[in-house]
């Protein structure tokens, strides 16, 4: 009857979406009365999930997993959910879960909701909060399936220490060769950039910087506070930066602890995607930008004078604060 | 090849987000529809599968009649056929258990949907296809090449791409980069003449129960007001003792 939460790693550490999903999962158990049980795929070092709440870890290591395929991941968690007679399964937000969330609901015959920013209001009906019309508003949605599957939002409940014992058990959960039929045949992956996705802080570049060759300070800007870098949509149409890294509505989701805009005016569809960050700071030369109505932070200034100032006063602050 | 294009129906991405009955219900008052930016982008490659490898391209919504001027304006961007299913697009799973049967009837080898809609941002429907339909799933796809039975297909992974290939039949969630922004197509005026004479079938809906379902929307709590600063030391002074991002 345990609360079963999938949990991410890479190179054999847990992300920090891991840590989360498992703080959340013991939230919801404690709810229930249930223990937590956490599923990892050749994850490494497994005693660091007891910290946040998993009772126990079921740890799957198994060659072929190494890639990592929606199929035969959703099969495994499915299978592992099933032997622990799970009602609820916790999964994150990354593009992977995104991915095998869909396929573990039609396994385990179950409802899924993603996007969920906090703790169920009621476990019986089983109702969860998420955010809908890319943040602009939330929805309290019920499930009206016996096992149920939530999508936790990124850096919305936070990562809780919560002392548990953290078992480790083998699991080998039976894949077929059906589970393979999408071949993975290249990952390409920059080990040394921040993502987007896991980033901490996005520095985030619009059309007001002019052209590529001034993207020069926001990656500095990025190297100094460990950040990952962003750009409005019209910046990646004009092929100034890369496809990936378009956030808002039609890109990809930020919710950062601290987004930093500059030269974007915030229209409303980039607005949306970024709306789920904590702290967020524009840097405009027009007061009237409709961003100033939506940060928390401002200056009203030429990016050209002021980025390369604030990048000497981060780096100083960076040598001092470490 | 046959392609199936799911086409849902969301508001305008500048549309005001309110809600009606007690917050139970999203306000269609003064909203514009379209179709979704993710779907529009998997149509768009599908055109190209049209003319270039001479694929018939259906596209298909569950939802009711006001629906239907999107479906049209996916035909007159090119498609061949329509298909609506009568039911209420509720939730995510009924949705799919709905497309899963048109795509069992209609023998495609390959089905494009976006890698979410933006009203209820689910991302569930194209994998949920596939599986209910023992189909190969191919998620935010930034680039689709088809030779014979195999797909050559590029995703979006966090922090990078991944090259993969499958056989038909396929599902694939796409999103920018199947083609560029620049590739969508808007309707000509004789593509808009052609769409009115193209088949546009209702399809009874098959028993699907809602497996979610909204009990209340909320909106989020209203703004506080922006601290302007002067200076960059102010700023960094703020940032690592009020806010404590840094
Ligand atoms: C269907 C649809 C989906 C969309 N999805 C997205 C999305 O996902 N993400 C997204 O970003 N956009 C999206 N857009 C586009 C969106 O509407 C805006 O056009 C876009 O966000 C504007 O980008 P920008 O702020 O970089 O450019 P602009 O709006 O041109 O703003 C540039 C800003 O830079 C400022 N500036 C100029 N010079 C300086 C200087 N020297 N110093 C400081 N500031 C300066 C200007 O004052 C201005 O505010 C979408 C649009 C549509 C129709």
């Amino acid at each position: 009857m345990s609360v079963v939460v999938y949990t991410e790693s890479e190179e054999g550490k847990f992300k920090k979406i891991a840590q989360e999903a498992v703080s959340y999962a013991k939230g919801i158990a404690d709810k229930m009365g249930t223990p937590v049980t956490a599923v990892t795929i050749n994850g490494g070092d497994t005693s660091e999930l007891g910290k946040y709440g998993a009772d126990k870890v079921l740890n799957v290591s198994n060659d072929k997993l190494d890639k990592f395929n929606a199929e035969a991941y959703a099969d495994a968690v499915a299978q592992a959910a099933k032997k622990e007679g799970a009602k609820v399964v916790v999964v994150s937000s990354s593009a992977n879960s995104k991915y095998m969330a869909p396929l573990l609901a039609v396994n385990l015959d179950a409802g899924y909701v993603p996007n969920v920013t906090e703790l169920p209001e009621s476990t019986e009906p089983f109702k969860v909060k998420h955010s809908v019309f890319t943040n602009k508003a939330f929805s309290i949605t019920e499930f009206k399936t016996d096992v149920k599957i939530v999508g936790l939002a990124k850096n919305a409940y936070g990562v809780k220490e919560n002392e548990a014992a953290g078992t480790a058990e083998d699991f080998a959960p039976e894949l077929s060769s059906e589970d393979f039929s999408v071949d993975v045949v290249s990952v390409d992956k920059a080990t040394d950039k921040v993502t987007i996705a896991d980033a901490e802080i996005v520095v985030s570049g619009g059309r007001g910087l002019k052209g590529p060759e001034n993207w020069e300070m926001i990656e500095e800007m990025a190297d100094i506070l460990g950040a990952a870098t962003a750009c409005s949509k019209p910046v990646s149409d004009m092929g100034w930066r890369p496809h990936s890294e378009h956030v808002g509505q039609t890109g990809k989701p930020v919710a950062a602890n601290l987004y930093i805009a500059i030269g974007i005016s915030g229209a409303i569809q980039h607005l949306a995607g970024i709306n789920a960050s904590k702290t967020k700071v524009v840097i405009n030369n027009d007061p009237e930008a409709p961003f100033f109505k939506n940060a928390d932070y401002g200056i009203v200034g030429d990016a050209f004078e002021i980025v390369p100032k604030l990048n000497e006063k981060l780096k100083e602050f960076k040598a001092q604060n470490g | 090849m046959k392609i199936l294009v799911c086409i849902s129906h969301v508001p305008d991405t500048t549309s005001k987000i309110n809600f009606t009955d007690n917050d139970t219900k999203f306000d269609t008052n003064g909203v514009q529809f379209v179709i979704n930016p993710n779907d529009e982008f998997g149509l768009t490659r599908a055109m190209w599968f049209k003319e270039k490898q001479g694929a018939t391209v259906h596209v298909v919504n569950v939802g009711g009649a006001e629906t239907e001027p999107t479906l049209r304006k996916a035909l007159a961007i090119g498609a061949d056929e329509a298909i609506r299913v009568d039911a209420e697009a509720t939730d995510g799973f009924s949705v799919a258990k709905q497309l899963a049967n048109v795509v069992k009837e209609g023998g495609y080898d390959l089905v494009l949907g976006g890698r979410e809609s933006i009203d209820y941002n689910g991302g569930m429907v194209p994998g949920m296809i596939a599986q209910l339909t023992g189909a190969n799933f191919v998620n935010t796809c930034i680039s689709l090449e088809i030779e014979g039975d195999t797909a050559t297909a590029i995703r979006e992974i966090d922090g990078g791409k991944e090259t993969v290939k499958a056989k038909l039949p396929l599902v694939v969630g796409g999103q920018k980069g199947i083609v560029e922004e620049s590739d969508l197509r808007i309707p000509n005026m004789r593509g808009i003449m052609q769409a009115r004479k193209k088949p546009l079938t209702v399809k009874d809906a098959v028993d699907a129960n809602a497996e979610t379902q909204t009990a209340q929307f909320e909106k989020p709590a209203p703004k506080g007001d922006i601290k302007l600063v002067e200076t960059v030391d102010e700023l960094v002074d703020l940032l690592h003792n009020e806010a404590k991002v840094i």
